[in-house]
């Protein structure tokens, strides 16, 4: 088991070094200008030359993405376990919810800023407008899938509604609901990042504007590698708590007594 | 009603069933929708079980049978008529009902032990003590159920590490550990195989022995209704009614020998032959 995992884990590793060997190959065969491409070592050195300049705008995207996330956690939490409640609720907001959805969070942005101003407040909203939508659906869908003859068990017992939710509706919304987190967590990143991008003087999508209006080219990578590297970190942070939190759900294949 | 007193009298010293009522049904009718949808699924019943009684509902599919049960566990309210159980009428929260389903639907996440407490967590008086009790008295009280039903040491393993069977049995004890006085069971024997199911009759009627509750049991199976119940009665097909009501006087406890003696095998053929005109008649009906 381990030796396969680790054994996977290197292959992971070398198709990412791979990755940037061929990058810096292809760069110096066709003698790429690094206006419009630089080779990745170039841009690791201005990251690293950069990085005390890049470093609070790292915090300041890191803060927007993650107090969205949490808003929208909050609020995902809240709609979905309405919705999956309630057969009524859930058929009646499903079309409104998708509607909300659909819509390209950049069109959404400078309606914010036009509210709010430019900066941290529209950032944090954009991140929770994009990333509480697959929140709420999996909350929903989990409770939604409550084993119908367990309910009837435990109403006949005389179980309030709240008893139902407390000890079978949510515990079984866990998978579903860490699941989405991760997915959100990624999806409040892009959230963030594009405002800052669109509206902002802070943050590493400001960096990213900014640094491309200067033909900073290497900059600009600089900063995708940041937030590439920092959208794997949270990707991993989540999926190690839903591991810890829900391995229950994933360790049906190791059957032992007959 | 009608009460045959057909099968032997083995020596059983009091009658059963001559206890204070448990439940009582009477001119009771369930319909399901309304206006051109409507669905009748039963049709003025009355019942009267008594306390301590081992009943099975018998009849073809789709006859109404889960629909007493439901209406006795106070899942569903009827549309016309009375139900009682326990001596007052069923409300939405019937009392101290322990019912069991063909799916066993333990949850995933906690040991079959702490599943068994699970009726602990919502019944009182239990309810107000669990936080205190359930690593003491709760604790042993579901082993103490799970030997009885065979599952001794399985207390502590997840439902994911157990058979079918296995799973069923623990079922059954979740559904006894508030020592209720009424268990509703619905088929819950139905996804296993022949062999197990045998095995849990036995079980079943240990435990029935030993707890002494009113049991109601929904069941397509004449031998289980043959081998478990004191009393079968077969309804007819949708809306249900009751066809037939007959004591079953084997001497207890029984075995799964004596399933296949000449007035064991009578009986069966005597419930088979009231649920194949049942069927017939729906089969005109509705062609």
């Amino acid at each position: 088991m381990s030796g396969i995992d680790i054994r996977q884990k290197a292959w992971s590793a070398g198709l990412i070094v791979l990755f940037f060997v061929a990058w810096e190959l292809f760069c110096l065969a066709t003698g790429m200008s690094d206006l419009v491409l630089p080779r990745p070592s170039q841009v690791f050195v201005t990251l690293y030359q950069r990085f005390p300049v890049l470093w609070p705008h790292i915090v300041q995207t890191l803060a927007t993405t993650m107090f969205g996330f949490v808003l929208g956690v909050a609020l995902g939490v809240a709609l979905g376990a309405i919705i999956g409640v309630s057969k009524t609720a859930y058929d009646t907001c499903y079309p409104l919810l998708i509607g909300f959805s659909s819509i390209p969070k950049v069109a959404v942005v400078p309606i914010f800023v036009l509210w709010f101003g430019s900066g941290t407040v529209p950032a944090v909203l954009t991140a929770l407008s994009i990333c509480f939508f697959p929140i709420v659906v999996n909350i929903a869908t989990g409770l939604a899938t409550t084993e119908p003859e367990l309910e009837d068990v435990l109403k006949a017992l005389g179980a309030s509604k709240f008893d139902i939710l407390w000890n079978v509706g949510l515990p079984r919304t866990m998978p579903f609901f860490f699941a989405s987190l991760k997915v959100a967590v990624s999806y409040a990143f892009v959230g963030a990042v594009l405002s800052e991008t669109v509206a902002s003087n802070r943050g590493l999508g400001n960096v990213m504007m900014t640094a491309s209006s200067n033909f900073n080219v290497p900059l600009v990578f600089a900063s995708l590698f940041v937030l590439a590297a920092l959208g794997v970190v949270l990707y991993v942070v989540f999926s190690l708590i839903e591991g810890r939190v829900t391995g229950w759900a994933t360790r049906k294949n190791d059957v032992i007594a007959t | 009603m009608r009460m045959q007193p057909n099968a032997q009298f083995d020596g059983q010293p009091v009658p059963e069933g001559s206890g204070p009522t448990a439940i009582e049904l009477s001119e009771a009718s369930v319909t399901f929708g309304r206006g051109d949808r409507a669905v009748p699924a039963l049709s003025k019943t009355s019942l009267r079980i008594a306390d301590g009684e081992f009943v099975a509902l018998v009849g073809p599919s789709g006859c109404g049978k889960s629909t007493i049960l439901r209406l006795v566990s106070g899942l569903v309210q009827p549309t016309s008529g009375v139900v009682i159980v326990g001596g007052r009428e069923v409300t939405a929260r019937a009392l101290r009902v322990g019912m069991a389903f063909q799916n066993p639907t333990m949850l995933p996440w906690m040991t079959i032990e702490r599943n068994i407490m699970l009726p602990l967590k919502i019944v009182e008086p239990f309810r107000s003590n669990f936080r205190r009790l359930r690593k003491t008295e709760f604790r042993d009280k579901a082993n103490t159920l799970l030997e009885q039903v065979g599952l001794k040491g399985f207390g502590s393993r997840y439902p994911w590490q157990l058979s079918g069977g296995m799973l069923q049995r623990a079922n059954l004890c979740r559904a006894l550990i508030h020592e209720p006085r009424l268990l509703l069971l619905d088929e819950p024997f139905g996804a296993l195989d022949q062999f197990t199911r045998e095995e849990l009759w036995a079980i079943l009627q240990n435990l029935w022995m030993t707890h002494k509750p009113t049991v109601l049991l929904v069941t397509h199976d004449l031998r289980e209704a043959g081998f478990l119940a004191s009393r079968i009665c077969v309804m007819s097909a949708r809306p249900g009614r009751i066809l037939d009501d007959s004591r079953v006087e084997f001497v207890r406890p029984r075995t799964v020998a004596m399933t296949f003696e000449p007035n064991f095998v009578a009986l069966n053929q005597k419930l088979r032959a009231f649920i194949e005109d049942a069927r017939s008649a729906t089969e005109r009906g509705t062609g």
